[in-house]
């Protein structure tokens, strides 16, 4: 264990125009630089494809980047690959414990390559935290997937690890374990760890302390979830009432409305330029059915304009 | 007919299937092509139940017309080889125990005045006849050769009724009954350890991939020599148990002797299995998925039966065969099993085929650490 070791930095993650493709395809990750203070809890969002799995692994030493440098808990993370897996845990998108081992056996087996003193007596704190006791003689298999995401952020911070890097850990995943989970990471947080965790989840990235927001290997926004939409140019409408699926259709051709999302009973309307936005719903404010209200744009609404926009660039 | 046409067509939507996800592997369709084409000519070319060239070493203790013309007589056959002269019987001994060769000529001192003499001297033929297939054919062709050989130089009347004037002595070292069990059995045991050893390990680091346990065994503080050990030694135990049951069950129901050291043969056997778990675990290194795996194995399992020595005799094939057989464990391990059970072999006589073994497993484990992918890049 190298804890003398650790720059006194208050940046866990400081990287600087990460580059990488494979195969002489397109680029998945583009020039991508971006800071993690330590402690924080780092909310990584895109859409499936932009490159997050990518960023993920390339900071843990999984894979090495085109172009671009870079420390992850002050080590290199093109030189010093070894020196960072000691001291980071990466939970992979996958389940990736050993299906056919027992609980404690898989903890066990994560205590030993981590060269814990006693393999054993980590992995029965680890089962206690996890409110496993009585169940650890069972194979990984038999778990059902909230269980499974649990026991798996369980094996990451076992070695007590500086850094956790999670990609996608609440997938398929129902509310009240993704809850439980995000409880144990902030307890986690507040003990000092500092999270990069990667979701589509938009209630998940409002629980982040900081969130940077990537698409096609780009990462166009990031700041606090509040800042994000405080600084997005956005106009949102909210229209209740009437025939909507009708109202839909029609909105969303009118020169000046970016985009329209239906929301249960009301709808979503929102552009870049609220004038043109105001001029092109005037005629539909007539209508006595329909309730419009100007509303705050949602943390989504400011996304996937993000992402709108970010195509319209490629 | 609308039952029929419905199930034809999901029969059908099967079988276009199939042929989509072949056509897309293309190992798999290389090995479905190439492969068997290869392997017919490989060994259609390699394999000869009448072996001919076969290693012979010469002790000759006299220079004289008869002798030579003996000698020439011999190599004539096309059957043997002279590739050693030999000074003193222990170095005869130590030649046949090692395997080195399968016949020795002894001609005796005062060959030549005896025969003249009308004495009738012994001329010596000692063969290894652990593999009786190997050697019965020269055998065969030895008595008559050697002596119209004589008559052609004139040494003996040329008239052909009367008997030869020598006698030739035929020694079968280590088999005497020519009995074949005896030297099928240790050829099983190498050949039933190379299959299920390659199986063992040609799995292990293509099944972790599989499985999506590499990627976070990747993101460990552990090393590609890490994994490899520790990947092999639990199966070296394995293999060792299965080791003693083949050896019990030869020994017991076959009864095939062991006639030499015990403990010798069970370190050349840990280090034999160790060798082949490295193959496997090379192969699991070079394959993308299992089943490139299992083929692999198979690819690399039919040379050990056919080119080692095990099914046909060594020596029958070509220079190329040879040198293929060299590359394989098993090839040695035959000699080392063979030679301690049946012949009494000690390390000094089997040095070679040790260090041979210990060679083709370190360069197996070093392709296997190299071609390790440490990174997903």
């Amino acid at each position: 264990m190298t804890h003398e070791h650790l720059p006194d930095s208050d940046i866990a993650i400081d990287v600087h125009g990460l580059t990488k493709s494979f195969g002489g395809g397109p680029a998945v990750v583009r020039n991508l630089t971006m800071q993690v203070k330590r402690g924080q809890i780092y909310g990584f969002l895109g859409p499936n494809g932009s490159g997050k799995t990518t960023t993920l692994r390339m900071l843990c030493g999984l894979l090495t980047p085109d172009s671009g440098t870079g420390t992850c808990l002050g080590y290199d993370i093109v030189t010093q690959t070894n020196l960072i897996k000691q001291r980071v845990g990466y939970m992979t998108q996958r389940f990736s414990l050993y299906q056919d081992l027992s609980i404690r056996e898989n903890l066990e087996f994560v205590g030993r390559v981590y060269g814990l003193a006693s393999p054993r007596e980590a992995a029965t704190q680890a089962i206690h935290r996890l409110g496993l006791e009585g169940r650890e003689n069972q194979l990984a298999s038999q778990l059902s997937g909230g269980w499974k995401q649990r026991l798996a952020l369980g094996a990451c911070i076992l070695p007590s690890p500086d850094l956790l890097l999670l990609d996608e850990p609440t997938a398929g995943v129902d509310p009240k374990a993704r809850r439980d989970f995000w409880n144990e990471i902030h307890t986690l947080a507040a003990e000092g760890l500092t999270v990069l965790v990667s979701t589509h989840y938009m209630d998940e990235a409002e629980r982040c302390h900081e969130i940077a927001y990537i698409a096609y290997g780009v990462l166009l926004a990031q700041g606090t979830a509040t800042s994000l939409v405080d600084e997005s140019k956005l106009t949102t409408w909210t229209v209740t009432g009437g025939n909507l699926n009708g109202l839909l259709a029609q909105l969303e051709h009118l020169p000046g409305v970016d985009m329209v999302a239906p929301f249960g009973t009301s709808l979503h309307v929102a552009s870049r330029d609220g004038e043109a936005l105001a001029r092109a719903i005037a005629p539909y404010q007539q209508d006595a059915n329909l309730h419009w209200v100007v509303a705050k744009p949602t943390l989504e609404d400011v996304f996937i304009d993000l992402m709108t926009s970010a195509k319209d660039n490629f | 007919m609308g039952v029929f046409r419905s199930s034809f067509s999901r029969f059908w939507a099967m079988l276009v299937k199939e042929f989509i996800q072949v056509r897309r592997d293309r190992v798999s369709l290389a090995t479905m092509i190439i492969v068997p084409l290869m392997q017919l000519m490989l060994f259609g070319f390699a394999i000869n139940t009448t072996p001919r060239h076969m290693p012979t070493a010469v002790l000759v203790q006299e220079d004289s017309d008869v002798v030579r013309s003996i000698l020439a007589a011999i190599r004539n056959t096309a059957f043997f080889e002279v590739r050693i002269v030999a000074r003193t019987e222990a170095e005869i001994e130590y030649l046949l125990r090692s395997g080195q060769v399968l016949f020795v000529v002894e001609i005796p001192t005062g060959f030549e005045r005896a025969v003249r003499r009308g004495e009738m001297p012994a001329l010596l033929i000692s063969a290894d006849a652990t593999d009786p297939v190997a050697t019965a054919s020269a055998f065969g062709a030895l008595e008559g050769v050697v002596q119209s050989a004589l008559m052609h130089d004139r040494v003996i009347s040329p008239n052909g009724k009367t008997p030869p004037p020598f006698e030739i002595r035929l020694h079968r070292r280590y088999n005497p009954a020519g009995d074949s069990q005896i030297n099928i059995v240790p050829g099983l045991l190498g050949t039933i350890l190379t299959m299920t050893t390659l199986i063992f390990t040609a799995l292990s680091v293509t099944r972790e991939i599989e499985r999506g346990t590499m990627e976070s065994l990747l993101a460990m503080p552990i090393r590609p020599v890490e994994i490899m050990l520790g990947k092999i030694l639990p199966y070296v135990g394995v293999a060792f148990v299965q080791a003693i049951l083949i050896i019990a069950g030869g020994y017991f129901v076959f009864d095939v002797p062991i006639i030499g050291s015990l403990p010798l043969l069970a370190g050349f056997l840990v280090l034999f299995i160790a060798a082949n778990l490295s193959m496997g675990y090379t192969f699991s290194t070079l394959a993308q998925n299992q089943l490139q795996a299992i083929q692999m194995s198979m690819m690399f399992f039919l040379p050990n039966i056919l080119l080692s020595g095990f099914m046909f005799p060594f020596s029958g094939m070509p220079l190329w065969a040879r040198v293929i057989g060299e590359c394989l464990p098993l090839t040695h391990f035959l000699r080392i099993a063979r030679g301690i059970m049946l012949k009494g072999a000690g390390v000094s006589d089997l040095a070679q085929e040790a260090l041979a073994l210990a060679g083709l497993m370190l360069i197996a484990m070093m392709i296997a650490v190299t071609r390790f992918r440490k990174t997903l890049d």
